[in-house]
């Protein structure tokens, strides 16, 4: 299973690298990043591009740091660098929570956060976490620079708001208030393997009731989800068994699932039902 | 076909001046184009690890890499891990824990458990299971694998608490 | 190498030495198929289509392309079998004028390089008349359902009937009937080394060596020679260093004989290395059977008649040599397992469909039928308001030599003791307890037992009962001493991990008192070795094992007698220990080495007695011999997400002597692994159109190690005479009891919900389902 052959190009900065995108996206170019996706399809030919950016090599590309209120992520940090906190406070533990659920070490070491964005797998944690806190994602061309919500960036399965020519150069996350409460579930076949369902929420509690919840579930559709309804059964409410059920069950009715070889849809659902609930259980725990 | 390039690997400390197409992967290169013949092809689509080399120290998949990334980085493989015939701690571990049959994915196998133990030397039995489960092995049924693992980490825990 | 422990008998075998294999191994140095450098690579353009006729093959111009044209020289691969009404399909190496599942090689693309020849194939066109292809052996079954082969009606390819005399009696007599029906979903070995050949023509020879992954070298050569019309004498075979095999390596590749052939044709070396996909799709699938069992059980819960029908679904052709039908007939004729039943029936057949062919995968088909079994057995005990273990107890044979009711012979085995020893290990009376509250708590715990018995190391007599054209059984041996004292050990099995080269010379160096480091195990050259059969079904050390025990007590005896002229004592007092030859109660002795020595260069001293040098033959054909074991579980079942979790697994086995113990773990704890994949994970799937689904390992789910638990293993030894070494096989039992004890362990957790599962894998979303029907039914 041998890749088609392409020409490779490891510009040095960003300028070069928007500069070769431009030039190269019309003819079948694509962005390299960590690989462990794309690289996967073109052994199986399912993608052919005709030219490789390998940004891996482009100064400043592993900026990892907090600008204000905000985690700024470039776009060669590994997924690895999240295996400790990054961040005191509950954003940095959240996402070193979600970190050991994606894939596997080796490919933690090379596989990048943007480089998840921008393939736009459904099954994709870090997805679910830019929708569910709400990220901005930062794209870059020879045209300029553009920030676009996660809410608008999802399109589909695998489909995202990135022009041909735009590079995902940069996510940035809202910090979550000190005293946020997180909570991450996934369910899938094997250790390491594609979650066929995962929800991921986060809610403060006033008064000993949840407020501000974000309940986000992936894998299950084309794109991950906010999930309005459950959020509105969940705020103002105790925490507790039954909130939690009629929360999952709200998210499971709200879900168009997907069907595939691992999952028919009233599988997913029952998947649905049981990672929003766990998630909301961890979260409250 | 692209046009080749030529390109060094420095592979277990030596040179290898070859000349690839940028599709040629790190595993092929390594295997053919610099006769290492070691490392193992079991899946080329990143999810077996039989591959599995050290990059700059970070046990990889070299299926998913591409030769031209890797030149200028210190590659190392399962042929350097002896000291002539002189098997090293790990590998003597999963001879004497029984850790391979067939030995396919062996190679893969030694070269995450050396990587891993480089980078994190405090990592726990638990956290080790789990950097395990990243590889597979159809023969053995992993438990010797775990075995042999676990007492080479256990060995490096104990020479460290003794350095302290 | 440690010294021998003095007077024991034994001063190798039993211990566990660690393998010669394993140095090359771990440092790299292991020589595999795909490590050879070759001149052409081959890229096969494959069916995407699953039945149809091939009407163009458009090929670009300059590219070397093969088809079936080109070999029209070369004869189909027609295994053959003489009983029970088998068709004999054919396969043409090349697809020839019809495809018939989606993966068939129909084209080979000849280049410098893997990914040129890639290129080309990608180019490559082929035009197929579609024709609607069947994909589920039931289906195919039907009437009006379309044919794989015109000349197997109803797609039936092999169809084995038995029946006891006096069966409908107690059959009809019985207390209560109860019934199971099993689904066995289709399975891949999937080796981590995928197949692959590497052809080289020698011009000087005019011969051709092929290496390749095989675990049957002579008979891969004899098929290959007769396929192309080649006298065997020009083809030698290679198995090198072999990455597992599982049986999905011990059957005819067609591709290797399209290397072969091109061989000789370029007059070069051509190579081809199977990639991933291409061995979940095309190489040899295992194990999708549907097994209806219904069991006549007296008042006392014993089982008095058994009624079995199989429907084995062997995909679009036969392979060589076992055949297709070897997992239908195989079932028949090793139900009803452990169990003293005298009155049985069954009805086994092999269907055609236009999917994957199948071979034997570890075990056969016996992990499906004690899958079935034991799901009657649980069935069965909880109608009875039995445990699991009480219902097994009542059944099982227990009295040695046992003639099964197919007419094979059980020699001294403990089925009920491990039985015992597994439900000790896990003690069921507090783990019922423990059962009852955790339920209160909403948490599903199961306990699950199989017990089985697995036939192993049969030759050619029981091979002969099948009636196969190829009638495998028979180990052949060659011992020689050089005149340094070293030995060379020479065989015609074929290990690929299951650490031979070491254990066979455990058994020689106790027969001639010497260090196994002096023994040199030599196989899969068919130049070298000679002619056997390989290695499967559980046969090497038994079969090898026996031989090369013969071949070294020749030897031992022409020792004697050589030091006996040179000791001038009589050979009965002379002993063989540590490497010298030494008259019994004295201090007189000679080394080994210049016995050795003296039967090449003295040959004087012994004209008329001997025959100069030291090499013997010895062939061991043994009649079988069933190891047993018991496997258990205790799982929790997630009744929200249906996930299965092993908590704890044990094995309870007896095979009899154990030459190296740890290698017998190996084993055992390798087989487990896959029976548990077996039973949770692992799943070919296609869709009705034939179309694969399942064709990458993120589809296809072999287990990590993550899900795999520690497994406790213990050991029972009865020596039974039914071998020399008083060792029975058992490489494939822990494939056979695995998914059965764990399919019985979630039934047995899903009881609150009145909820069954009978299909392997039993995967969460089929977990579910269970619980939604059972909920459903309630109401």
């Amino acid at each position: 299973m041998k890749p088609a052959s392409f020409v490779y190009h490891a510009p040095k900065t960003v300028d070069e690298a928007v500069t070769k995108l431009a030039e190269l996206s019309p003819l079948d170019g694509r962005v390299l990043a960590g690989g462990q996706s794309l690289v996967p399809m073109m052994a199986f030919r399912m993608a052919r591009p005709a030219h490789l950016i390998d940004i891996n090599t482009v100064a400043g590309f592993d900026r990892l740091a907090v600008d204000g209120n905000t985690l700024s992520i470039a776009a060669c940090v590994r997924h690895a660098a999240f295996h400790r906190p990054v961040v005191a406070g509950p954003t940095g533990a959240l996402l070193t929570n979600v970190v050991a659920n994606i894939a596997h070490y080796p490919i933690r070491l090379r596989g990048t956060f943007c480089g998840s964005l921008a393939h736009a797998d459904p099954a994709s944690e870090w997805c679910l976490t830019a929708v569910t806190l709400g990220a901005e994602i930062v794209a870059l061309s020879a045209r300029g620079r553009r920030v676009i919500a996660a809410d608008d960036y999802f399109e589909g399965m695998m489909m995202t708001a990135l022009a041909e020519d735009e590079l995902l150069s940069e996510a940035r996350l809202p910090l979550l208030p000190p005293d946020a409460h997180f909570g991450f579930y996934e369910f899938s076949r094997r250790a390491g393997d594609y979650a066929l369902a995962m929800a991921l929420t986060t809610f403060r509690l006033q008064d000993g009731v949840i407020i501000e919840p974000r309940v986000g579930v992936g894998g299950a559709e084309g794109r991950p989800c906010r999930m309005a309804q459950a959020e509105a059964i969940l705020a103002g409410q105790k925490p507790g068994a039954e909130i939690f059920r009629a929360a999952a069950e709200a998210a499971a009715d709200a879900i168009d699932p997907l069907e595939d070889v691992h999952a028919d849809a009233e599988f997913r659902l029952d998947l649905v039902r049981a990672v929003t609930r766990r998630a909301l259980e961890r979260a409250a725990a | 076909m692209s046009e080749r390039s030529d390109i060094t690997l420095t592979i277990n400390g030596q040179a290898h001046a070859i000349r690839v197409e940028p599709r040629r992967t790190l595993v092929d290169a390594i295997r053919e184009d610099c006769g290492q013949t070691g490392t193992h092809i079991g899946c080329e689509h990143g999810v077996c690890g039989a591959c599995t080399v050290l990059v700059d120290g970070a046990p990889v998949r070299s299926c998913l890499m591409f030769a031209v990334q890797a030149e200028g980085k210190q590659i190392r493989t399962v042929e350097g891990l002896a000291t002539g015939d002189e098997l090293n701690a790990l590998q003597r571990a999963f001879m004497e824990h029984h850790g391979l049959q067939c030995g396919f994915c062996t190679p893969g196998f030694l070269m995450l458990v050396t990587g891993v133990l480089e980078r994190e030397p405090d990592i726990t039995d638990d956290e080790l299971t789990d950097v395990l489960s990243s590889n597979l092995c159809r023969c053995t049924g992993y438990q010797n694998i775990v075995k042999a693992v676990r007492a080479v980490a256990g060995e490096m825990r104990q020479r460290r608490t003794a350095q302290a | 190498m440690s010294a021998p422990t003095k007077g024991s008998g034994f001063a190798w075998v039993g211990r566990s030495i660690r393998r010669v294999e394993d140095p090359a191994l771990l440092t790299g140095r292991g020589r595999f198929t795909a490590d050879l450098p070759a001149a052409h690579r081959v890229r096969f353009v494959r069916s995407s289509v699953a039945a149809g006729r091939i009407e163009n093959i458009i090929v670009p111009e300059n590219a070397v392309v093969l088809t079936a044209a080109d070999l029209a020289a070369v004869k189909p691969i027609t295994p053959a079998l003489h009983k029970f009404g088998y068709v004999p399909v054919a396969q043409p190496v090349l697809a020839s004028g019809f495809v018939r599942f989606v993966g068939e090689p129909i084209a080979a693309v000849i280049a410098a390089t893997e990914a040129e020849a890639e290129d080309i194939a990608d180019d490559v066109s082929v035009e197929v008349g579609e024709v609607e292809p069947v994909v589920d052996a039931r289906a195919a079954l039907i009437d009006g359902a379309p044919q794989v082969h015109t000349q197997a009606a109803h797609n039936i390819v092999v169809e084995g009937r038995m029946e006891t005399p006096g069966f409908a009696a107690a059959h009809g007599d019985a207390h209560r009937l109860i019934a199971i029906d099993l689904r066995s979903r289709r399975q891949n070995a999937t080796p981590l080394e995928a197949r692959a050949g590497h052809a080289v023509f020698d011009p000087i020879s005019g011969r051709v060596t092929l290496t390749c992954a095989t675990q049957m070298p002579h008979l891969m050569r004899t098929a290959i020679a007769d396929l192309i019309g080649m006298p065997e004498s020009e083809l030698r075979v290679i198995a090198p260093d072999v990455g597992g095999g599982f049986g999905q390596k011990m059957s005819l590749v067609p591709e290797y004989v399209v290397l072969v052939w091109l061989a000789r044709k370029l007059k070069s070396s051509v190579a081809w290395t199977e990639d991933r996909r291409e061995n979940l799709m095309a190489s040899f699938h295992s194990r999708d059977q549907y097994i209806r069992l219904e069991g006549a059980f007296n008042a006392d819960a014993k089982l008095v008649a058994l009624a079995a029908e199989v429907v084995a679904n062997v995909g679009a052709y036969s392979c060589y040599p076992t055949t297709c039908a070897v997992e239908p007939l195989m079932a028949m004729a090793e139900l009803p397992g452990p169990y003293d039943v005298r009155a049985y029936s069954c009805v086994a057949r092999g269907v055609l469909t236009n999917t994957c062919p199948m071979a034997p995968y570890r075990g056969v088909s016996r992990p499906v039928i004690t899958t079935a079994l034991e799901r009657l057995m649980d069935t069965a005990a909880a109608q009875f308001g039995l445990e699991p273990v009480e219902i097994r107890r009542r059944n099982l044979i227990e009295k040695f030599p046992y003639t099964s009711a197919t007419g094979l012979v059980f020699d001294e085995a403990s089925y009920r003791q491990t039985l015992d020893m597994a439900s000790d290990a896990l003690d069921v009376p507090a783990f019922r307890k423990r059962q009852a509250q955790a339920r209160a708590e909403r948490c599903y715990l199961g306990i699950g037992f199989a017990t089985f018995s697995e036939r192993t190391g049969y030759g050619t007599p029981a091979f002969a009962a099948r009636g196969m054209g190829v009638t495998p059984g028979w180990e052949t041996v060659e011992l020689t001493m050089d005149p340094s004292g070293y030995l060379e050990l020479r065989i015609g099995a074929s290990p690929h991990g299951q650490g031979l080269r070491t254990t066979l010379a455990q058994l020689v160096a106790d027969e001639l008192g010497v260090s196994p480091d002096v023994i040199k195990v030599i196989h899969g050259d068919t130049d070298r070795t000679p002619y056997g059969w390989g290695t499967f079904a559980s046969r090497s050390l038994v079969i090898a094992g026996g031989a090369s025990v013969l071949a070294a007590r020749k030897v031992h005896a022409k020792l004697k007698k050589i030091a006996s002229r040179l000791l001038e004592a009589a050979a009965d007092d002379i002993v063989l220990e540590n490497g010298a030859a030494r008259v019994a109660g004295t201090d007189r002795e000679i080394p080994i080495e210049d016995l050795a020595r003296a039967a090449y260069h003295q040959f004087h001293l012994f004209k008329g007695e001997l025959d100069p040098g030291l090499s013997e033959t010895a062939t061991y054909d043994p009649p079988g011999t069933f190891s047993n074991a018991c496997h258990a579980g205790i799982v929790e079942v997630d009744a929200d997400t249906g996930r299965v979790t092993i908590e704890r697994f044990v094995v309870a086995e007896d095979a009899g002597r154990l030459v190296n113990p740890m290698i017998v773990d190996g084993q055992i704890l390798g087989g487990v692994a896959q029976g548990i994949g077996n039973a949770l994970l692992e799943e070919i799937v296609y869709d009705d159109s034939g179309n694969m689904l399942t064709a990458t390992l993120a589809d296809f789910l072999p287990p990590t190690c993550h899900e795999i638990p520690p497994i406790e293993l213990m050991h029972l030894e009865t020596l039974s005479d039914a071998t020399i070494t008083r060792a029975k096989g058992l490489g494939e039992g822990g494939a056979i009891g695995a998914p059965a004890a764990i399919l019985n362990a979630i039934n047995d957790a899903l009881t609150p919900f009145g909820a069954t599962i009978n299909e392997i894998p039993a995967t969460p979303q089929r977990i579910r389902a269970a619980l939604r029907q059972a909920r459903k039914n309630d109401v």
